[in-house]
């Protein structure tokens, strides 16, 4: 047993679907949820779950892929920094193909800076122990599921006395967006198919103010497609019994106070502040930054350096995607100028972006 | 780049272990983990870190309640 195929069994997930198609029948209403992070879309991209719901029941996907909400702003710094002398940038794959407004990391290696994708941000500790001489910048981007990983990285660095590494941190948290979301008429959510790994560190109770205050019915659910359709039909239900709650479908992994040590390291290492999302605009408190005590490991404040005027892409839609109002379908330049090998938007970049997944899984 | 795998420990050093799935070995840290931990337990690694126990007992009880719900030969 792996916990993954199990949970790709193809008679429950069947049975589900049928099970949410009675529930939803004779419903006058269409019911519209949002998932919120980037691997489920890709999931429900993968595994064709769209197909397999009645016309009632309708799937948008949210802000939930960290690297197409980091406004360009961010990647023209970290470009900035991979042009000084000496410095090694350090990232997860998914940043390097991202246009800024006019170049991206990938073009910048092309010319000779170093940027080495690293799986963990643990290499990158290590990186910087082995070249003492120079300077190594962690492009530290991601939700409630990452930043706590680069919290440990700060940790691990200032223990072993680094002080040749630092972090570019432009983290978000979710439950913030998405109270502006569901306020939002244009969008109408009936409900939230809550993230699963952001919410093993933060628990579900985070998401009791949407629920209880503002009506949405919330369900953390898991990545598996048999996780992904049980979350859509205890959504269906708390609809169709008028109810608005935070349950947990992923309950193997999720629990109701999520994981209080990785909280308590983010609330050591990081300080809340104000954060730009793309297609959303500044959404206050709802960003980490460096907390001032561990202030030598933030790269932003101990490496000047001269930033351009950051541009967006003409013409490119990802704002709207983000937020939901729109399909890549609605996109002129989805499929024709924007393509994976040659993205325009961060949408189109990252796996799971919402492009990405429907250019590679939707068309 | 919220993908976490289930993985299984295989071998614990301090509060770095490794874990394997499928053949692939990893190495993981629990420093973030508020979970006590031991051979052959699964564990959520995200990003070099064990982020979350997996609750092997609610994995199976969930498990068993679909198969009975949802039996394959209904659903083939």
């Amino acid at each position: 047993m792996n916990y993954m195929d199990e949970f790709r069994d193809r008679s429950i997930v069947l049975g589900l679907a049928e099970r949410i198609k009675e529930l939803a029948a004779g419903r006058p209403e269409p019911m519209t949820f949002m998932e919120v992070c980037g691997t489920h879309t890709m999931a429900i991209y993968q595994y064709g779950l769209r197909s397999l719901l009645p016309d009632g029941v309708r799937l948008i996907s949210g802000p939930g892929c960290p690297v197409c909400v980091t406004p360009n702003g961010y990647i023209d710094r970290a470009i900035a920094l991979s042009r000084l002398p000496d410095t090694i940038i350090t990232t997860f794959g998914d940043m390097v193909r991202v246009p800024g407004s006019t170049s991206s990391l990938m073009e910048e290696r092309a010319r000779g800076a170093d940027v080495r994708i690293v799986y963990s941000p643990l290499d990158a500790v290590s990186i910087a122990e082995k070249n003492a001489g120079k300077r190594v910048v962690f492009l530290g981007v991601g939700f409630e599921t990452t930043a706590p990983a680069i919290a440990g990285s700060i940790l691990t660095a200032a223990s072993k006395g680094l002080v040749n590494y630092s972090v570019l941190a432009a983290h978000k948290t979710i439950p913030l967006p998405m109270e502006i979301l569901s306020s939002d008429p244009e969008l109408s959510i009936d409900g939230y198919i809550c993230p699963a790994h952001v919410s093993a560190i933060i628990g579900a109770e985070a998401y009791m103010p949407l629920a209880e205050k503002l009506g949405v019915p919330c369900v953390v659910t898991g990545f598996e497609p048999v996780d992904v359709m049980q979350g859509v039909e205890m959504l269906v239900r708390q609809v169709v019994e008028k109810r608005s709650s935070v349950e947990i479908q992923y309950g193997r992994v999720v629990k109701w106070e999520g994981n209080r040590k990785a909280q308590a390291i983010l609330a050591e290492v990081f300080s809340v502040c104000d954060s730009e999302w793309r297609g959303i605009g500044v959404i206050p408190g709802s960003g980490l930054e460096i907390a001032e005590k561990f202030a030598a490991f933030d790269a932003e404040k101990t490496i000047p350096v001269t930033v351009e005027e950051p541009r967006e892409h003409l013409g490119c839609l990802c704002g709207d995607i983000l937020k939901g109002k729109r399909s890549p379908f609605d996109c002129p330049l989805f499929a024709t100028v924007c393509m994976p090998e040659s993205p325009v938007g961060a949408c189109m970049v990252s796996s799971e972006g919402t492009c990405a997944a429907a250019y590679k899984y939707g068309r | 780049m919220c993908l976490g795998i289930p993985m299984k420990i295989i071998s614990i050093d301090g509060t770095d272990v490794v874990a394997e799935v499928d053949g692939v070995k990893r190495s993981a840290s629990l420093m973030i983990l508020d979970e006590v931990v031991g051979l052959g337990d699964y564990v959520v690694v995200h990003a070099g870190f064990a982020i979350s126990k997996l609750d092997e007992a609610d994995a199976l009880e969930t498990l068993e309640l679909m198969r009975e719900a949802f039996p394959v030969e209904n659903y083939s």
